[in-house]
């Protein structure tokens, strides 16, 4: 956001090309909509081969997803529709004007829940996995049957986790940022796209997550 | 922006109750074993809660005609890839393949 597109009062000033404020407001949020759509094919194509090789090696992606703690997916779960509330909730307090402490506290809950999600990932969950030799590439090794097709589930499993969790760390240091500008005084009710925005590409990757929960957690029932 | 409508606070706590009512139901659906229906009711569960948090919380609910062209439009282009994949690989078996066609290519038969 440049800096001309903002006064010292806080308040939005039209850009020529815009015919008025709301249009150059709407702009923002379908610029925003149009890289959530790359970014929707970026995980698409991993969603597209995941749905091709789980098929034809279902038994091995079920014996996989089996090696996986459901608590751990779904506890994960409720705290991203957790923090997606709080952001929601964040971006309401700037839109209705409320104190500035109350959109930072908001905006820190979001971060810290963001963060909570990623030690369940990282240090209760891959290092797990990691002792119980399940990564592939690094220390690999299951003796049951089809054990190439738990290794590829492994891979799927390691690479779609890894990029969400790359998106929720960017999104981390994006709502961090947020809470800064917010205590300099950057937004007011007339002025808070940056945080709208934001919310739109939080919530996205908590809709990812949705989908990953049942696709690697879930295989087959447990 | 002061045009954008405010949404109610209790619209967010009811969406966000519903998420995690629907989460604890796929959870649970997960220890029934249905077979195949396992993976479908999955799926819906997961469909409804996207469509909950991009009405709601991503206000597509409130949003204008341009953004919600933008949103159907990734969905498009996602079942495209995803079922024209799917098209190639898995109806590669339904007709016999000449053996003198040269090597197998249907993928299905060869994990059999």
């Amino acid at each position: 956001m440049s800096e001309s597109a903002v006064t010292q009062a806080g308040r939005p000033v039209l850009e020529q090309h815009f015919a008025d404020l709301p249009a150059q407001e709407e702009a923002r949020k379908l610029g925003m909509w149009i890289f959530l759509i790359t970014e929707i094919l970026f995980f698409g194509g991993l969603f597209a081969t995941y749905t091709i090789y789980r098929e034809l090696y279902l038994p091995g992606f079920i014996q996989g997803s089996h090696l996986l703690e459901v608590k751990w997916g779904a506890i994960n779960t409720a705290v991203l529709i957790v923090s997606s509330l709080t952001m929601a909730l964040a971006i309401r307090s700037a839109q209705v004007g409320k104190r500035k402490s109350a959109i930072i506290g908001l905006l820190g809950i979001t971060a810290i829940l963001g963060v909570v999600f990623l030690c369940i990932k990282f240090i209760l969950e891959w290092r797990t996995d990691y002792l119980h030799h399940l990564v592939p590439g690094i220390n690999f090794d299951y003796a049951g049957p089809h054990a190439s097709h738990v290794q590829l589930f492994f891979l799927f499993y390691f690479f779609m986790t890894g990029l969400h969790a790359l998106h929720v760390m960017i999104g981390i240091g994006v709502v961090l940022a947020l809470s800064y500008l917010t205590w300099r005084g950057r937004f007011s009710p007339h002025y808070y796209s940056p945080l709208e925005v934001t919310g739109l590409y939080w919530h996205f990757v908590d809709i990812v997550w949705i989908f990953l929960f049942p696709l690697l957690y879930l295989i087959g029932g447990r | 922006m002061a045009s954008a409508k405010v949404v109610p606070v209790r619209t967010y706590v009811l969406t966000f109750i519903a998420l995690l009512v629907l989460l604890g139901l796929t959870t649970g659906l997960a220890y029934l074993h249905m077979g195949v229906a396992n993976t479908v009711l999955a799926l819906a569960i997961a469909v409804i809660k996207m469509l909950l948090v991009v009405l709601f919380f991503m206000h597509a609910f409130y949003d204008k005609g341009l953004t919600r062209v933008a949103m159907v439009l990734g969905l498009l282009w996602l079942t495209i890839l995803i079922v024209l994949s799917s098209a190639d690989v898995f109806t590669r078996n339904w007709t016999p393949v000449p053996h003198d066609w040269g090597p197998d290519i249907s993928l299905q038969q060869k994990t059999k």
